[in-house]
């Protein structure tokens, strides 16, 4: 569990810390003009971010307890290393390629060059599906190798976790979706634009996530 | 300064006034519809959890009397009680009903950040509740595992609903953690993003600071059963070995290589100690705001109020392996998750005192709110003290599955927090419904819960040191018990039914009103807070007409020297602060 408790530590203590500073040398109550506290407001009014911050909070969380878990069992009798398949590098590759492009499609798109952000969008889209397509074939050879979920837990553990990884990726599709067809559809290319925004970290936090699982199930 | 003003931002949040009576009731985005939604279905369940409760105690207090209680179906209720009334009930009730109602109206918004996503929260819980609901009406029936689904009994034959039942409690859950996430997240950006100009986070009344801390417990602390439920299902449904030993069932190979149970008891107390706070905390935060209301005094120690839900909240997470003291773990470990038990002691008793002392020369109006939160304080201590001896390894040993357990979880996690939601309703009945309830019926209901719960709790203690385990369907005959432990049990069942039945008293008031009752006036009780200073009784939508308010002070100013009223509402300007004799003009009554 040593795993889920640091990551979860350090995230408490940072919110926590943070709300203790909000806290000290505070007079609450003593009234007074209510534009004075304004220096106290919180972030930058971007509820969209502090809602997409917190669900990586959540999501960290999540992959930190499965991580705990599978180093817990990995230490009983019955666990037997799984070879990966080579394909998964290539996976691997292609989403690391998913978020560099969505990256420069950020940059384009807060620099105003409005007519990058649909290739940039549609190019991200296709690499994205192309790892989820990759990942799934990785199944594929997987069972066809005689490598079934239940033949090791050290299996049942790559499986519960790419398609876990996968399930949050095909979420961030949603959006990635939404935003794609408002930039075609001729929408609020603000709105676009901020969709690109959140996008760009989610994914950057997902390809995080994957390379650490990658990392582990590599070395173990 | 990147700051933009608050009330300024407000057109971001989109606004279209529901028109038709399934916008507006059915398919509502307006968090006080939705806050209902959740208080209604979570009351619903609540009380079917109380019905399997009597069906428990019937078969304990005259073993063998009835022929629809068997073995199996005591499993089933206890199980399916334990689940929704922690879950189902107190959770969705505490967070998903009074933190949608309160959260934007104290904080001064027109509604959370998000309405669409709220409105989806309601309904995924909703289906999460059917799903469990179903179980009922499964072959085989819902679970019979206890609410902490231990493997591998849960998933091994013998264990009642191992076919159905199981599978629907798992995604039931996992749902439930959806909806629950899709609120939290609502619950957490709306108290960070959508404050009124002038509330700063140290001038949020401490139901919000209640809510808001317990709400990201909720978020850290549900991927734990996420992980846990997903990880038994996969056991149980394709058969793998996360948490199933190699184990062989009426002498056949179940199927699974060596996985860990303890590994499943260290993820689900991960979430489940948590949980208890996720429970305490809006409790917490809510007493507070009802005994500085209704002793029209300061809350004592706003700040170290604050610090101690933050502490608490911190705490919660490194205590988990208290509940597996039996589970044959290292003495160093177990010398640690005392020392952490105990810690958390501090805060708590910090709060405790400091009801206390708000309570102190206060000028105590004993309307219904406030006699539900001072018996939250009596109950609570009780609780509390209780816990001191279970989180001492060497008292725990002899401890652990006796009624005594039984009897210090209901009074610190049950019969505490229902006082809360009790005195809540009524405390904040005329704002939801702008109708007052009936007064002596809300004290018959009070006294008649409070003084029966104690008849049930009390003695349950002295069956635990008699040695009386938890969880039996039936004694059979046991030297070690005297005969009298059978006669306290058959009390505690007539106490228990006479509890239940004291309910209806809730019901017939609450239901009443609503047609019947007085006309409530806005501000009743003569609050600080911003719920109170709305345009309109009850608040429409929107809730504060063309104006957000702005927030002046803290939410405490109760009999501020030199003022005429007893209250200084949030939204009065310091400058107009009303010297004796004058009236502030803020809410003409």
């Amino acid at each position: 569990m040593e795993i889920g408790l640091i990551v979860l530590a350090t995230m408490l203590a940072s919110l926590f810390g943070w709300l203790l500073k909000q806290s000290f040398n505070t007079t609450p109550w003593v009234a007074g003009v209510a534009a004075e506290a304004d220096h106290q407001a919180p972030f930058n009014a971007r509820p969209k971010l502090v809602a997409l911050t917190t669900f990586l909070a959540v999501a960290t969380s999540f992959f930190a307890l499965i991580l705990s878990a599978y180093s817990l069992r990995m230490e009983l009798g019955d666990w037997v290393p799984m070879t990966e398949p080579q394909l998964l590098w290539v996976n691997t590759a292609v989403l690391v390629l998913a978020s560099v492009v969505f990256q420069w499609t950020r940059n384009h798109a807060i620099n105003g060059e409005a007519s990058r952000i649909k290739p940039g969008l549609l190019l991200t889209g296709v690499l994205t599906l192309g790892f989820l397509v990759g990942q799934l074939l990785a199944w594929q050879q997987l069972n066809a190798a005689g490598q079934y979920v239940t033949t090791n837990p050290s299996n049942a553990f790559f499986y519960l976790l790419t398609g876990i990884h996968g399930l949050h990726i095909l979420g961030g599709m949603y959006v990635w979706a939404r935003a794609t067809v408002r930039s075609f559809g001729g929408g609020d290319m603000d709105a676009v634009k901020h969709s690109v925004e959140l996008c760009t970290i989610y994914w950057h936090f997902l390809l995080l996530v994957w390379l650490v699982l990658f990392g582990l199930m590599l070395s173990t | 300064m990147g700051y933009v003003a608050i009330a300024d931002r407000d057109h971001e949040i989109e606004h279209h006034d529901p028109q038709t009576f399934i916008t507006k009731y059915v398919w509502s985005q307006d968090h006080k519809v939705i806050a209902i939604q959740y208080g209604i279905t979570a009351i619903f369940v609540g009380v079917i959890a109380l019905i399997l409760s009597a069906m428990m105690r019937l078969q304990l207090g005259f073993p063998d009397s009835f022929s629809f209680i068997n073995p199996e179906n005591y499993y089933q209720f206890v199980t399916m009680h334990g689940m929704i009334m922690v879950i189902y009930l107190l959770t969705a009730l505490f967070l998903g009903g009074f933190g949608n109602y309160l959260i934007p109206l104290m904080c001064g918004s027109r509604d959370m950040v998000f309405p669409y996503m709220n409105m989806l929260s309601y309904w995924v819980y909703l289906l999460s509740v059917i799903i469990l609901l179903a179980s009922f009406f499964v072959p085989g029936g819902s679970t019979g595992a206890g609410w902490t689904l231990y493997p591998p009994q849960a998933i091994m034959q013998g264990t009642p609903g191992v076919d159905w039942g199981i599978i629907l409690m798992l995604v039931s859950l996992v749902v439930f953690i959806v909806a629950f996430t899709m609120g939290g997240l609502n619950y957490v950006t709306t108290v960070l993003q959508a404050r009124c100009r002038g509330m700063t986070l140290m001038r949020m009344p401490l139901s919000v600071w209640g809510i808001f801390i317990a709400t990201i417990l909720g978020l850290l602390a549900f991927p734990a059963l996420l992980v846990s439920g997903i990880m038994m299902l996969l056991d149980k449904v394709v058969a793998t070995s996360f948490f199933m030993p190699a184990i062989s069932s009426m002498g056949a190979d179940a199927g699974h290589t060596g996985g860990s149970p303890i590994l499943f008891q260290h993820l689900f107390w991960f979430f489940g100690h948590p949980e208890v706070y996720i429970v305490a905390l809006p409790a917490f935060g809510i007493v507070s705001d009802l005994l500085s209301t209704h002793a029209r005094k300061n809350i004592f120690g706003y700040r170290m109020m604050v610090w101690a839900i933050i502490a608490i909240g911190g705490l919660s997470f490194i205590v988990w392996a208290h509940h597996m003291y039996v589970s044959g773990m290292n003495p160093y470990f177990g010398f640690f998750f005392a020392t952490t038990t105990l810690i958390i002691a501090v805060p708590t008793a910090l709060k405790v005192y400091n009801w206390v002392l708000t309570l102190w020369e206060g000028n105590i109006h004993l309307r219904v709110p406030m006699l539900f939160a001072i018996g939250f304080v009596f109950t609570f201590i009780h609780g509390g003290l209780t816990g001191l001896f279970l989180g001492n390894v060497t008292i725990d040993l002899p401890l652990s599955d006796t009624y005594f357990v039984v009897a210090h979880f209901h009074m610190v996690m049950g019969v505490s927090p229902v006082l809360v939601v009790f005195g809540a309703i009524y405390h904040w009945y005329p704002k939801i419904t702008g109708k007052m309830y009936n007064e002596t019926l809300g004290k018959w209901h009070f006294w008649m819960t409070f003084l029966g719960t104690y008849s049930i709790y009390l003695p349950m203690h002295y069956l635990g040191f008699a040695g009386v385990p938890r969880r039996y369907f039936a004694m059979g005959n046991t030297d070690f018990m005297p005969d009298s432990a059978q006669d306290l049990n058959a009390f505690i069942t007539m106490a228990a039914l006479f509890v239940a039945f004291t309910q209806i008293l809730f019901f017939v008031n609450v239901i009443w009103s609503l047609k019947s009752g007085k006309k409530a006036d806005p501000n009743p009780w003569d609050a600080t807070t911003l719920e109170w200073q709305t345009p309109d009784n009850p608040p429409k939508h929107g809730n504060w007409g063309h104006e957000l308010p702005e927030c002046h002070r803290w939410a405490y100013d109760y009999s501020v020297p030199g003022y005429a009223d007893d209250f200084i509402p949030q939204n009065v300007p310091a400058s107009d602060e009303a010297p004796a004799g004058r009236q502030h003009g803020v809410e003409e009554h």
